[in-house]
């Protein structure tokens, strides 16, 4: 599978990675202190670590099961950490007060595993429904038509406005689950396998959209994968997660480059 | 003979299933805590409120006056010929609409919205839980205990009384469409007469019922999908759990409520 299909790709190199990095260095929009969660007896993090900087697209990479959902849904607070320390834009979550936090998160956009459009209501109304409690913020008057076309044109569905999400496909849903992320125009987005369950070409489409989103929006992303290729496409660093910490973290060519064998299963075909 | 005697692991395990219905019945009234605690804080949901009492009047109307009609016709029916041998049929309109709004009207209408409506909400919050809607409405700045339960509990315990009303009435119309075909009673004697034998000690009692049993049936729905557990599966046993447990607990709000309007008749 090969998902480079624009001349502008990256070869990114150590040094290269490096000097970017050093670019970055000055704002970090996320941070990760030593989170660790259990259920019962299963411990799922053990202490992990991990920075956003402002700009970055960072992707986490780890087996299924290894936590990856349960990290991002502790970053928005939708799941409480056992202990550690979680800092989102300089605020630190668990001390927010519900109204603070629900600015916060109008400021991240959050892209579901499975899509999670409220199946309930039409794609308009699924779009629309993020801006309820935001309307401050976007300042809107009344009409919200132009704001959910430019999103469902962002990603070419602009036609399926009236449909329910029943009535879509799987790549669709996903791709309106998408729009609905962007309506609010996030600073940072969290992708939660973005590419799982779709065929490659559909994968490669969701790439390219989520490439343009940061190009016209400049958000920052920390997307959630097991899909190798999607990796190397889309990641300026990434972050292996491996036992419930961060156990490796680089560019795609230097782990791809490392001989540690746990690292080194993440990459064979 | 000792095969009769329980053993102590059947004990132990019918415990065990007492304290886990307690265990219920305690994360029930949390539940029920945090309901009033978000009832009265902004904003309000007031569109989804009117939504959802549409939707369950709506979906429910059908039957429970079918329902209603077939348990008047044949509580009339019944009893006709034991009324007979009393002679006290002149008596029939007292009997049947005492007891019809009293009791039958009710806890019938209300089983029956257990059945319906609990089990219908308890899948769809459970489905909304499964599939992450209910995290995506919590991220987008909406808080899905308000929009969705909040609103839900409040929508039964409004719509459930006005089905109760509506069941009893039909039912009554089917009684007194009995007597009329069968013991020649004019549909307006036989209005009268329910209408003169209902007194205030009556219909209070039953209204105030109505509205408990509409939030318990809220209740119960909602707190068994918000708190699915993951998979298919959790969404089955949401729907189901929340019909036996709206049901048993139906029947203990009413004999609670029998019991307190029968001090309340003595005094
Ligand atoms: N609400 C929960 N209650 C109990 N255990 C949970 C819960 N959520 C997740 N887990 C457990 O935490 C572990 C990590 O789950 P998580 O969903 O984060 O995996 P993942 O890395 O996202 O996997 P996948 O790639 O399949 O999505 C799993 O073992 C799962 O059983
Ligand atoms: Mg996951």
């Amino acid at each position: 599978m090969n998902y480079d299909m624009n001349k502008d790709t990256p070869k990114i190199k150590t040094n290269e990675h490096q000097k970017s990095k050093d670019n970055f260095e000055q704002k970090a929009v996320i941070r990760l202190n030593n989170v660790t969660k259990s259920f019962g007896e299963n411990h799922v993090l053990n202490g992990f670590n991990l920075v956003l900087y402002e700009g970055e697209n960072l992707v986490v990479m780890g087996k299924s099961g290894s936590g990856k959902s349960v990290m991002i849904k502790c970053l928005v607070g939708l799941m409480a950490p056992d202990s550690g320390y979680i800092e989102v834009m300089g605020k630190e979550i668990s001390t927010l007060d519900r109204q603070t936090l629900d600015e916060l998160r109008s400021d991240i956009g959050f892209l579901f595993q499975g899509s999670a459009l409220y199946d309930s209501m039409t794609v308009r109304e699924n779009l629309e429904f993020p801006m309820r409690r935001h309307r401050d913020k976007l300042g809107i008057v009344k009409d919200t038509t132009p704001l959910v076309l430019e999103a469902l044109e962002n990603v070419g569905l602009a036609h399926t406005m009236n449909l329910m999400p029943d009535e879509l496909s799987g790549g669709m849903k996903r791709r309106v689950a998408l729009a609905r992320t962007l309506i609010l125009k996030p600073k940072i987005i969290l992708y939660d396998e973005p590419t799982s369950g779709l065929d490659p070409i559909t994968a490669k489409e969701i790439i390219e959209l989520m490439r343009s989103i940061q190009k016209k929006y400049g958000t920052s992303s920390l997307i959630i994968t097991h899909d190798v290729d999607c990796a190397r496409v889309i990641s300026e660093r990434m972050v292996l997660l491996v036992d419930g910490i961060n156990y490796a973290e680089g560019t795609y060519s230097e782990l791809s480059a490392s001989t540690d064998p746990k690292v080194e299963a993440f990459f064979k075909k | 003979m000792a095969e009769s005697i329980p053993s102590v692991f059947e004990i132990s395990k019918i415990l065990g299933r007492l304290k886990q219905f307690f265990i219920q019945i305690g994360e029930l009234s949390f539940f029920a805590r945090r309901f009033f605690k978000e009832l009265f804080s902004v904003p309000f949901e007031f569109k989804e409120l009117l939504r959802q009492c549409y939707q369950m009047g709506n979906r429910s109307l059908m039957l429970v006056g079918m329902t209603g009609f077939i348990i008047g016709l044949v509580l009339t029916l019944q009893s006709r010929p034991t009324m007979i041998q009393f002679g006290a049929v002149s008596m029939m309109p007292n009997m049947v609409g005492i007891s019809i709004v009293r009791e039958i009207g009710p806890v019938i209408t209300a089983l029956i919205c257990a059945g319906r409506i609990a089990s219908g909400i308890g899948a769809e919050l459970g489905s909304m839980r499964v599939t992450e809607q209910i995290d995506a409405m919590e991220v987008s700045g909406t808080n899905p205990f308000k929009y969705l339960v909040v609103t839900r509990i409040l929508a039964t315990t409004l719509m459930i009384p006005i089905l109760i009303v509506f069941g009893d009435l039909i039912a009554l119309l089917g009684s007194a469409l009995v007597e009329n075909l069968k013991g020649q009673v004019s549909f307006q004697l036989y209005f009268n007469t329910v209408f003169d034998a209902l007194s205030f000690g009556d219909l209070i009692p039953a209204t105030i019922k109505s509205f408990f049993f509409g939030f318990v049936i809220g209740l119960v729905g909602c707190f068994k999908g918000y708190y699915c557990k993951k998979g298919t599966v959790g969404v089955g046993i949401s729907a189901n759990t929340a019909v036996v447990m709206a049901s048993l607990l139906l029947f203990i709000v009413d004999f609670i409520a029998v019991f307190v309007s029968d001090i309340f008749y003595e005094l």
